[in-house]
């Protein structure tokens, strides 16, 4: 059982290409289907995100040309996507799609969408059939390596850019965004895209102080929200829950008095204020007061770099899971190879008959030829026929995922030793 | 067996209770669902001992004085599986799972019971005034709790440099939630419970005596929860200056408990 896998992702190849190569979704199930017909492939699946296009297949000999397969579908050469293209096979192509799947060879470390973008690509290509039981195997087990990763290691769970951070504060201050009230002032780049990820996690509306008007009516507008003329900015300033300030002015704006002014009319409850002016629109002293939460640019990088170095560290730890559960896998489907077993089923039944013979020959006394045939075709008789049953079980359980079972089983009732299994499993059964 | 049961739901507890000083600086998933499931089986075994000591004595009044720790702390184990499934967090266990096992200890092991006189004076307001200031009780350890919790996530939020526990608590605003939600429960059950007392006092002594110390700080705790109630709806105080108020109040209640063994008019020996 070999597999293998092609493909170009993020760091490969640039977005021209990989818009070349994806296959939108409403094409899939074809194009899995054309995948299953090429010639050598006997399962095969494709993953087709806007960060990779993959194509996974088995094969019994597992160097089928799936570069073939690329030029056939896309009508491409091949050649002029050679530089970008990577090739695995066997172990490596298994903890390819357990590295992918965990989330491990994402542009973002760690972000959560990739594995239900492979399970989508499974369940498409099992749709059509072309996922049978080896890739089913390969991809039961890298979901739940996927989930061993997120379970055991932090990889995806920290925020790794600053309107991210700001995000999780924010939910860590207010729980839920929903409803909240949004103020920006100032109309920079910057506290746009927080602003932006702030409403994409429920906050309800925005408001909008700028010192020229003007932009803060074009800014209002992309988002629905309303503007404030600046000169009312501390009679409304209140109504945000979430602040974020991004002026050039070269004193802070918001003084302790103006933090105890909000509190009051909110009856006191909390406000959050992202400060990312240099130098800071808010005076550090309003941490101090009960219900502010104070975050300047440094504290939100600070926390970034923070997570960024745990996740490098969570990732190492998840990289040594990946590996283990590549060998664990590799073991697991070389138990699942039934020829070892049929083999020293049909050694240990021989020993016994010739045991038998020789413990008869001295009672019967000499033989004729006639009678050492004959007794010869009755013995080989009576084992071929005690045999006959588990191997065409074992053959037959070698095509489903309950092989391990059957086999166990069969080692067990004829008490069979592991070693020559071992021996000869390293390289599936060929001195048979 | 009463007791007997009690001690298994105690075993119970031991487990909630490593898992509040478990949960002060590790974070496990797996362990707060043991402890959570731990907690519920404490529960059963708890009512099913309470339900034995009320059929044994074969009155529903009761109140020796261990069954009414036994009682409270069962009302607070509901109370916090209340907020259990309303949000999905135990954190609060971090406070109210020692405040429990610390009461259920002392029921389990203390001696025999004495009763409390209740010769047929008003038993239904004797019943009443207990259940009611009891479940006003739990509600006030668990805002108590929840305004410790938010202290906690305040700083942490504060300082910039969020320590472990703070990946594991609720969002501040939730915290609050909690916080206010049981103090506003068990507000009217503690004032229903208090005229309840006053009641029965009424009936057995034909006034109630301000000047017993009993009386006295179950005013005084009455009077810190409605100030609690008050700022909270008035002006919104939470955070330090509500945990303070909630500490004192918590006080006040452990006092006035306390002043049991003082007062004059609340004594549970049989006379």
């Amino acid at each position: 059982m070999k597999f293998q896998l092609i493909g170009v992702n993020h760091n490969t190849a640039p977005v021209e290409v990989r818009e070349r190569l994806a296959i939108p979704e409403s094409r899939l199930p074809e194009a899995c289907k054309k995948l299953g017909a090429h010639p050598g492939i006997e399962e095969g699946m494709i993953l087709s995100t806007c960060n990779r296009v993959e194509v996974i297949a088995h094969s019994k000999n597992g160097s089928v040309d799936l570069r073939g397969f690329l030029r056939d579908y896309f009508q491409i050469d091949p050649n002029e996507f050679e530089k970008h293209l990577y090739e695995y096979r066997e172990q490596d192509a298994v903890r390819h799609v357990f590295r992918v799947a965990s989330s491990l060879d994402s542009m973002v470390v760690g972000e959560p969408q990739i594995l239900g973008q492979v399970k989508e690509a499974y369940a498409t290509a099992r749709a059509v059939g072309t996922v049978r039981a080896q890739l089913d195997q390969l991809l039961t087990r890298a979901f739940a390596v996927a989930k061993r990763v997120r379970t055991e290691t932090s990889v995806g769970s920290s925020a790794v850019s600053v309107a991210s951070v700001a995000v999780e504060l924010a939910k860590k201050i207010f729980g839920n965004l929903h409803g909240k009230q949004v103020f920006l002032v100032g109309a920079g780049k910057m506290s746009e895209l927080a602003a932006r990820h702030l409403m994409a996690h429920g906050c309800a509306s925005i408001f909008v102080a700028n010192r020229t008007y003007d932009r803060a009516i074009r800014l209002a507008q992309k988002f629905n929200g309303q503007a404030i003329e600046f000169s009312r900015l501390y009679e409304t300033c209140d109504r945000g829950d979430i602040v974020i300030t991004s002026t050039g002015s070269p004193h802070a704006i918001f003084r302790r008095e103006h933090g105890e002014m909000f509190l009051s009319r909110r009856k006191n409850r909390p406000m959050f204020f992202i400060d990312i002016a240099v130098p800071r629109d808010v005076d550090p002293g309003m941490n101090k007061l009960d219900g502010i939460f104070v975050y300047d640019i440094d504290d939100l990088q600070q926390a970034v770099s923070a997570h960024v170095a745990d996740r490098k560290k969570e990732a190492e730890r998840a990289e040594a899971i990946i590996n283990s559960e590549v060998e664990r896998f590799q073991a697991r489907i070389q138990t699942l190879d039934v020829v070892p077993t049929i083999v020293s089923l049909q050694d240990h039944l021989e020993t016994i008959r010739q045991a038998e013979i020789d413990r008869v020959r001295g009672r019967l006394g000499e033989m004729t030829p006639d009678q050492e045939l004959a007794v010869e075709a009755l013995t080989r008789g009576i084992v071929n026929k005690i045999m006959h049953t588990p191997i065409s079980t074992l053959k037959t359980a070698a095509r489903d995922a309950e092989a391990t079972t059957v086999i166990d089983l069969v080692r067990r009732l004829f008490n069979l030793q592991d070693k020559k299994a071992a021996k000869s499993g390293g390289d599936s059964g060929s001195d048979n | 067996m009463s007791i007997l049961w009690l001690r298994v739901a105690l075993g119970c507890y031991a487990v909630g209770l490593i898992y509040a000083l478990v949960a002060l600086n590790r974070t496990s998933d797996l362990f707060s669902r043991i402890a959570i499931h731990a907690a519920s089986l404490g529960m059963v075994f708890h009512f099913v001992s309470l339900a034995e000591a009320v059929l044994l004595s074969g009155q529903i009044t009761l109140a020796s004085v261990h069954n009414s720790e036994s009682l409270l702390a069962f009302l607070i184990m509901t109370v916090f599986m209340i907020v259990y499934f309303i949000y999905q967090t135990t954190s609060p266990g971090i406070v109210v799972f020692p405040v429990v096992f610390l009461l259920t200890f002392i029921a389990a092991t203390g001696q025999q019971p004495f009763l409390l006189t209740s010769s047929g004076l008003r038993t239904g307001w004797l019943f009443a005034h207990i259940a009611l200031i009891f479940t006003g009780y739990a509600a006030l350890v668990l805002s108590f709790g929840a305004s410790l919790l938010y202290l906690i996530q305040e700083s942490s939020l504060k300082s910039k440099n969020p320590g472990r526990i703070f990946t594991r608590l609720p969002a501040l605003q939730v915290i609050d939630e909690i916080g206010y939600r049981s103090l506003l429960l068990g507000f009217p059950f503690m004032t229903l419970g208090l005229i309840a007392g006053s009641v029965v006092a009424e009936a057995k002594f034909g006034r109630v005596d301000f000047l017993d110390p009993k009386v006295f700080l179950s005013v005084l705790m009455w009077a810190v929860y409605l100030i609690m109630v008050y700022t909270r709806w008035n002006a919104g105080w939470r955070g330090r200056r509500a945990a303070i108020l909630a500490s004192f109040a918590f006080v006040a209640a452990i006092v006035a408990w306390a002043a049991n063994y003082f007062s004059g008019i609340h004594r549970f020996v049989a006379s």
